[in-house]
């Protein structure tokens, strides 16, 4: 008897027959980007802080264009981690707040799989706009001419990088009350080696250099990151909801 | 295979232990650190490049690789504890955290002192001071998401992810941040000279460096028994404890 | 709590040994509990006493401090996803999206069960939404979100429901037909753990009551 109940009780249900991995991520890809493009201001927000943030530089230290373009690709990737810390807040936490986390973590689902998906999302919102506007913040930044191709190619690569190491510090920090500031602490100190390689292959190209090596690097990072952060996550999640 | 770790898994087993251990330890931490300071302080000879201030090594160096050691510690505690459950690693590691961070930050002071007659300026970006420095946020990082939890549990789990994915990390970082002060070389006064070590230079150090280690221990083992205390007050042999404490 | 139904000689889920404590005070310890196919568990004990730590644990979202919690024999842990297959959870938040309207939010909470998602609109029915389906759910009250969230239970294939108030802000028509539906649920070879401040309207013969007490240390 205790066998027969794994079996399903209701006959005339239909089965999607699909707890398949990909079905699992769609379903709550697609579910994230309803939400963010219903709240539009959500997804502007971060990229207009971004904005902001880079034309406050030529303010603070002055119009002068050798030093400007000296300094571009450093003040453009800081900005980017900001940003991304700005917006991280919602990765997880209005899920948490109104239990549909919890309803995802009792998911038949590999969890990891769910996590995956939001992250992507969370991307797709706040890493992939800044790749486009970038660029014409470069402009204002009088960035080297030479340096455009590796500016976007290392945003292309760090970003999710970011979503992703930030997804962990948002997993473990969502049940506290005032963890905003806690998580800028738990999470900038991880961001710095791709703040190094990011600028370090902006700053070759500028100087008519190879890049491909800080670039292949990103991308190690990028792939080792995708592997195990939505391990950490997952298991942070499960702390935090206990 | 874990069979014979298993009484010492158990709280008050271990916190009697270590109650027996400090007296110990104590005794030993106090007589290598005096005669491994004395020695390098007063009697050890001073380096010819770098005159009397070449002393700060002792203390330096020891703090410096120990900090390091304590992450990699908290981490391994940390591992125990996610995949063996074991709630007193949680302890430990919660314990170890701010030793690890005073070690970092003692190492960073005396780096800066060092390096103002070296240099001629408290800081300069050097590839060692700069991982230093990062360690020291990864360790504060720890510390205040362990105090953000309410739940002594939960905050030993989340303080364990977090430092194991900082472990991952450390390497990556400390890799980094060589590349990048290699490659803005002009930033660099001058390396430091890696300090060619006599004999008589060597023995207050390894003194110093024991008494570094054990340092730590007794400290350790201090804040470990009152990491226990506080996890366990519900229970009935910490209730005994307070009690027989109070007749006093 | 551990009278034998006939039917079964494996609990379908059962809890051994548990023991929780929150922030210092132990909320109960070395607790069995057995839960056979068609049992209806009510929980019962003042606030504060552990009931939805309890519930939380038998789901698996929390970890008891000791003891474990088994499906068909087997620990929870070790066959999470076999077991969130067979279970229905539902906790004092209701899981509902604001910023996506009534069926959206029943939808995926179906699909994410591995449901048809196309369910979802035949459902809401059954909890008296009609009319509402395609209003944003930050429209609706606190009862339609809870409503929003109970409607799984019209569809769900899993044997096992835990319930934490489900009653709240649910009007006396809705209670009837949410008893009406345990009382088939049960019948049909299911178990469920609830927690209800109200009693329930039920044959007193079908309840298992189990009381949790506040403890002071």
């Amino acid at each position: 008897m205790a066998q027969l109940m794994a079996q399903p009780m209701v006959n005339n249900i239909q089965y999607l027959n699909s707890l398949s991995y990909r079905s699992a991520f769609m379903l709550v890809l697609k579910r994230d980007l309803t939400i963010a493009f219903r709240h539009k201001d959500d997804i502007l927000n971060p990229i207009l802080f971004f904005v902001i943030v880079i034309t406050l530089f030529p303010l603070g230290i002055g119009p002068e264009i050798n030093t400007l373009s000296r300094i571009a690709p450093g003040i453009i990737w800081v900005a980017a981690l900001l940003s991304t810390l700005l917006s991280l807040d919602r990765l997880f936490k209005s899920d948490y707040n109104d239990g549909s986390l919890e309803q995802m973590l009792l998911s038949p689902h590999p969890i990891f799989v769910l996590v995956l998906a939001k992250i992507t999302a969370h991307w797709l919102l706040t890493g992939l706009p800044l790749i486009f506007i970038a660029p014409l913040l470069a402009v204002l930044l009088h960035l080297n001419e030479h340096s455009y191709g590796a500016l976007m190619l290392t945003l292309l690569l760090g970003t999710p990088i970011l979503s992703l190491i930030g997804a962990i510090g948002v997993a473990l920090t969502v049940g506290i009350k005032k963890g905003g500031v806690l998580l800028s602490l738990l999470i900038l100190p991880l961001y710095i080696p791709v703040l190094i390689f990011a600028t370090s292959a902006i700053d070759s190209a500028s100087m008519n250099l190879p890049f491909t090596g800080q670039l292949a690097i990103i991308a190690a990072l990028f792939f080792s990151t995708l592997t195990l952060a939505p391990f950490a996550v997952s298991s942070a999640l499960k702390v935090s909801t206990n | 295979m874990w069979k014979w770790l298993h009484p010492y898994a158990n709280p008050e087993t271990t916190y009697h232990l270590t109650g027996r251990l400090i007296p110990w330890f104590s005794y030993l931490t106090i007589a290598l650190l005096t005669i491994g300071l004395i020695w390098a302080l007063l009697f050890s000879p001073a380096d010819y490049q770098q005159g009397d201030s070449f002393r700060i090594f002792y203390i330096h160096v020891p703090t410096a690789t120990l900090s390091m050691g304590i992450y990699v510690g908290m981490a391994i505690a940390a591992l125990c504890s996610i995949v063996w459950q074991l709630k007193l690693a949680d302890a430990s590691a919660a314990a170890l955290a701010p030793i690890g961070a005073v070690f970092t930050f003692v190492s960073l002071v005396t780096g800066a002192a060092w390096g103002k007659p070296m240099w001629g300026t408290w800081w300069i970006w050097d590839a060692r001071l700069t991982s230093q420095l990062i360690l020291l946020f990864l360790f504060l990082g720890v510390i205040a998401l362990h105090n953000a939890f309410e739940d002594k549990g939960l905050a030993g789990k989340a303080a364990g992810i977090l430092t194991l994915v900082g472990v991952i990390n450390i390497p990556i970082i400390k890799y980094s941040v060589e590349w990048w002060n290699t490659l803005h070389q002009g930033a660099t006064v001058s390396k430091m000279g890696k300090p060619s070590m006599t004999i008589d230079m060597l023995w207050p150090f390894i003194f110093c460096y024991m008494g570094f280690i054990f340092l730590i221990v007794v400290i350790t083992c201090i804040r470990f028994r009152s990491e226990i205390l506080s996890r366990n007050s519900m229970r009935p042999w910490v209730k005994e404890l307070v009690l027989a404490e109070g007749g006093k | 709590m551990h009278t034998t139904n006939e039917t079964t000689s494996t609990p379908l889920l059962s809890a051994k040994m548990l023991t929780c404590i929150r922030e210092d005070r132990i909320l109960f310890e070395a607790l069995n509990i057995n839960a056979y196919s068609g049992d209806i568990i009510q929980v019962e004990g003042p606030n504060g006493a552990g009931k939805t730590s309890l519930l939380r644990i038998l789901s698996g979202l929390s970890v008891p401090y000791d003891g474990s919690v088994c499906f068909n024999e087997k620990n929870i842990q070790k066959v999470r996803e076999d077991y969130h297959q067979n279970l229905l959870y539902l906790g004092h938040l209701p899981g509902v999206k604001g910023e996506m309207t009534a069926q959206e939010n029943l939808a995926f909470n179906l699909a994410l069960q591995g449901l048809n998602p196309s369910l979802a609109e035949n459902t809401l029915k059954d909890v008296n939404l009609l009319g509402f389906e395609d209003s944003l759910a930050s429209h609706l009250s606190a009862g339609q979100h809870r409503r929003i969230a109970l409607a799984q239970l019209w569809q769900t294939k899993a044997p096992i429901w835990i319930l934490d108030e489900p009653f709240t802000a649910i009007d006396k028509v809705g209670v009837k037909a949410l008893e009406s539906l345990f009382l088939t649920h049960v019948d049909r070879g299911g178990c469920i753990i609830l927690t209800t401040h109200q009693d329930l309207a039920l044959p007193k013969e079908r309840i298992k009551k189990l009381t949790l007490e506040y403890r002071f240390f």
